[in-house]
């Protein structure tokens, strides 16, 4: 018989870069098959083409032993395939029968909508999943994890053959993992396949049939259900050969420089982090997406009203509430959005170069834009930004160059500790090099670097020690003998390793 | 500049036809005349177009006109205060006002359109109710000479009013173009998050070109109830904050902030009234001046985009 779904030699290239590459999977009726891999391994792509979100460039797809063209979200519910995203595609302001059944809604003789039979329709999938709310609940009065199951239901109500879940636990509590996770193997029973996306691997050990594990876009091999262990999952997703391209710090060191202590985030205030770092190095921050890395960096600078953070630089004592306390201390951040939270890119680059800095170059509140033109000059120069001017508009200027003008912006500022959030997302090879070497210049000139990155390769050859987090806790740092892929990632899915240590006193 | 250039063109070939049509236009009772409500109308047109630069609106300057002017014309005429007092008191209680409007706005984080709107509403009902919904005058303005000569006397044959306007136009020149707050009310109107992440307090930013706008209405106000001698709560002022949008935009300010020049907006006012000044001395039945003033702002913003456009195909995509 021939399997639910198959896909066969699945390719997908984005400009610049080769998403997936001849990858195959298949799904058996009633079958839960977990995907695994690294950041950028190319689940979402993969999931995103069997939901119709992306039309593949190679390959084919299967459905029944059937070839079937998938060319959106339609196509894709028609067959059978229902799709729960890690951010729930749900409308908080109507209630759950007006969500299990948006734009498929059933018409009264008069044309509108036929609450009736919706409400009567939704109800027994509701009783069905255990839940003990109504129909008639909007959506805002629920809770994440029963918001995810009005999703479910929704895929029941389509007569979902097949139901992939994209990170589904990444925001329950361990009660609502758990019961999500019963469902999961009740949902198998009655024969519907699940294909489940989760970095948590204990969870994929418990409830998987079998594992599929992406790695650069490539089939990195499977685990039968026997097979499936924690350490095999991780060196099948690991095992890239990585290209050791790391330059050692030549500049003198002073570890125990920066302390921070009781930084506490929005997204995990009941965990706050404390960790030290060396004046004069380059700290990677590793962990997968939603870690809680960037949440931690921005409550450090004071961009979180409801987080804050206290810290030590060199012998001055520093709390943090507001931006202007972290910018007023030489601490800056480079942050992952450039366009929207980095750069004002309808304004110039002499404007953004100085706009944290303003008052330096003014006189009486009035601005001298001739010191403002030098100052833009001098790191046009310094950072080879590729610009015609400094009275060039930011948004006409390459990725790197952007990057490079947020870089210029707080290098005129003499930094003391420099936080990048994923400095180089988006910038070509080229760029990247010299933004990594002027990273290591900033750090042997005396500053504390602390480098959020995704990228492993980035982590690895960029850092000289490697801290990680799991679910907002640093689950350990790894000094550079250990920087290897295989502890990185060990770390990240939240396992302890020997050699990890922890991230205070140095 | 080039938008000012533009408009400037679309001013001078306006001027230059109502010229020819009817060469009353340059009778000097004429052009003092408009010269004298370019001076009133630009003051708040030029406060409007800083709320309008952080991506805020203010509906609330009719009413604010119609409250301060009732407020000035009771202190003096009603409760004796000395000038000097009588026209501080109008003119803190308008920057009060923008006080309430920035705080609301900033954290409450209500939108400008509502805390404004509402504005509009209170400040009305409050001018009717303490004037008993009846029209105040000056009288005779013995004790006030003085005021009464700084708001509408003349000087060097000019209006009062509108050397006012050239002393705050280049004073928020020099605040908006040449000044740190001017670049960070431009870089909030942009991209506020981004000017947060640098380190700018928005909120501040924000709360206080409410209070500039809500002052230079307090001016205005003033200027106001000298201009037509007396107060009327119900209809002084009536619309005034959409001739100030109406000019702000068609000045180069663009609602989705970030943009616009004082220079512009002045134009802006100005080409407004020789407008209405064009209808009145054509003979053109002056119930149709609104709806003149409708169709240039609507072709001068179109005209606008057009360029825009153009520009945009030539440089690549427009940042958000």
């Amino acid at each position: 018989m021939a399997p639910l779904l198959s896909l066969r030699g699945i390719g997908k290239r984005f400009p610049g870069v080769i998403a997936l590459d001849q990858v195959s999977l298949e799904i058996g009726a009633g079958e839960v098959v977990a995907l695994c891999g690294e950041n950028g391994a190319g689940k979402s792509t993969l999931m995103k083409i069997v939901g119709g979100v992306y039309q593949p460039d190679d390959g084919e797809v299967q459905v029944d032993g059937t070839v079937v063209k998938i060319n959106n979200v339609n196509d894709s519910m028609r067959l059978g395939i229902a799709f729960i995203h890690q951010e729930l595609n749900v409308l908080d302001n109507l209630d759950v029968a007006a969500n299990v059944y948006l734009g498929r809604e059933p018409r009264s003789p008069l044309g509108l909508i036929n609450f009736k039979k919706i409400h009567a329709d939704t109800e027994p999938y509701l009783k069905h999943l255990g839940m003990n709310f109504s129909s008639w609940t909007p959506l805002e009065k629920l809770t994440i994890a029963e918001k995810q199951m009005v999703e479910i239901a929704k895929a029941l109500s389509l007569k979902a053959r097949i139901i992939i879940m994209d990170e589904p636990t990444s925001s329950l509590t361990l009660q609502e993992t758990d019961r999500l996770l019963g469902l999961v193997l009740e949902l198998k029973q009655q024969g519907v396949s699940i294909v489940y996306i989760s970095h948590r691997l204990s969870e994929v050990e418990h409830i998987a049939d079998r594992v599929v594990v992406l790695r650069d876009g490539k089939n990195a091999g499977e685990l039968a259900k026997a097979e499936i262990k924690h350490d095999h999952i991780v060196s099948l997703m690991v095992g890239r050969e990585i290209k050791s391209t790391y330059t050692a710090s030549s500049g003198p060191k002073t570890p125990g420089y920066l302390k921070v202590r009781n930084a506490r985030s929005s997204r995990f205030p009941s965990k706050p982090v404390e960790f030290d770092a060396t004046r004069g190095e380059i700290l990677g921050f590793a962990g997968l997406v939603g870690a809680g890395r960037s949440e931690i960096m921005k409550a450090m600078v004071g961009l979180d009203p409801q987080g804050g953070a206290e810290m030590t630089v060199g012998d001055e004592r520093i709390s943090i509430r507001r931006p202007a306390d972290a910018i007023g201390h030489g601490i800056y951040l480079v942050p992952e959005d450039r366009r929207g939270e980095g750069l004002i890119t309808g304004m110039t680059v002499r404007e953004n170069t100085t706009l944290p800095s303003l008052e330096r170059y003014s006189t009486f509140k009035l601005i001298s834009r001739e010191r403002e033109r030098k100052v833009t000059n001098e790191q046009i120069v310094s950072l080879k930004i590729k610009t015609p001017g400094s009275e060039t508009l930011v948004l006409n200027l390459s990725g790197g160059n952007q990057q490079k003008v947020v870089l210029g912006k707080w290098l005129s500022m003499s930094p003391k500790v420099m936080i990048l959030d994923e400095p180089t997302r988006g910038i070509d090879v080229g760029a990247k090099a010299e933004i990594y070497r002027l990273m290591r210049e900033l750090a042997d000139t005396g500053a504390v670097i602390l480098m959020i990155s995704s990228d492993m390769e980035e982590v690895l050859n960029v850092s000289d020690r490697i801290l990680v987090m799991h679910e907002g806790r640093i689950t350990g740092v790894l000094e550079r003998a250990h920087c290897n892929e295989e502890n990185v990632m060990h770390l990240a899915v939240g396992k302890n390793i020997a050699v990890a240590k922890t991230a205070t006193n140095l | 500049m080039k938008k000012e250039i533009g408009i400037s063109v679309l001013l001078f070939v306006l001027c230059a036809v109502t010229a020819i049509l009817n060469p009353k236009f340059l009778s000097p009772v004429n052009l003092v005349n408009t010269a004298n409500l370019i001076g009133l109308r630009g003051i708040f047109s030029i406060g409007v177009g800083l709320v309008i630069i952080t991506g805020g609106i203010d509906l609330s300057i009719g009413s604010m006109i119609a409250l301060n002017g009732m407020l000035l014309v009771m202190a003096l005429t009603e409760w004796h205060w000395a000038w000097p007092v009588a026209a501080a008191f109008a003119l803190g209680v308008a920057m009060l006002l923008g006080l309430a409007h920035g705080l609301l706005i900033t954290r409450c984080k209500i939108q400008p359109f509502i805390v404004t709107l509402c504005g509009l509403l209170m400040y009305r009902g409050i001018a009717r109710y303490i004037a008993h919904d009846m029209t105040k005058g000056f009288g005779n303005a013995e004790d006030f000479k003085t005021l009464q000569y700084l708001a509408s006397g003349k000087l060097f044959g000019l209006p009062m009013p509108f050397i006012f306007l050239i002393v705050i136009a280049v004073l928020m020149w020099v605040v908006l173009h040449r000044s740190v707050y001017g670049r960070y009310l431009f870089a909030v109107g942009r991209n506020e998050e981004a000017t947060m992440f640098s380190g700018v307090n928005s909120r501040r930013v924000i709360a206080f070109a409410y209070i500039l706008a809500a002052l230079l209405t307090g001016v205005s106000a003033i200027l106001f109830a000298f201009y037509t001698n007396s107060v009327s709560p119900s209809s002084q002022g009536n619309f005034y904050e959409l001739y100030g949008i109406a000019a702000a935009v068609l000045g180069g300010c663009s609602l989705r902030g970030g943009e616009g020049s004082i220079l512009g907006i002045v134009i802006g006012t100005t080409l407004l009234l020789v407008l209405e000044n064009l209808v009145n001395l054509l003979g053109i039945d002056s119930s149709l001046n609104f709806a003149v003033m409708g169709t240039v702002v609507l072709f001068g913003v179109l005209a606008d985009q057009f360029f825009q456009g153009r520009n945009q195909k030539k440089t690549g995509r427009r940042g958000a």
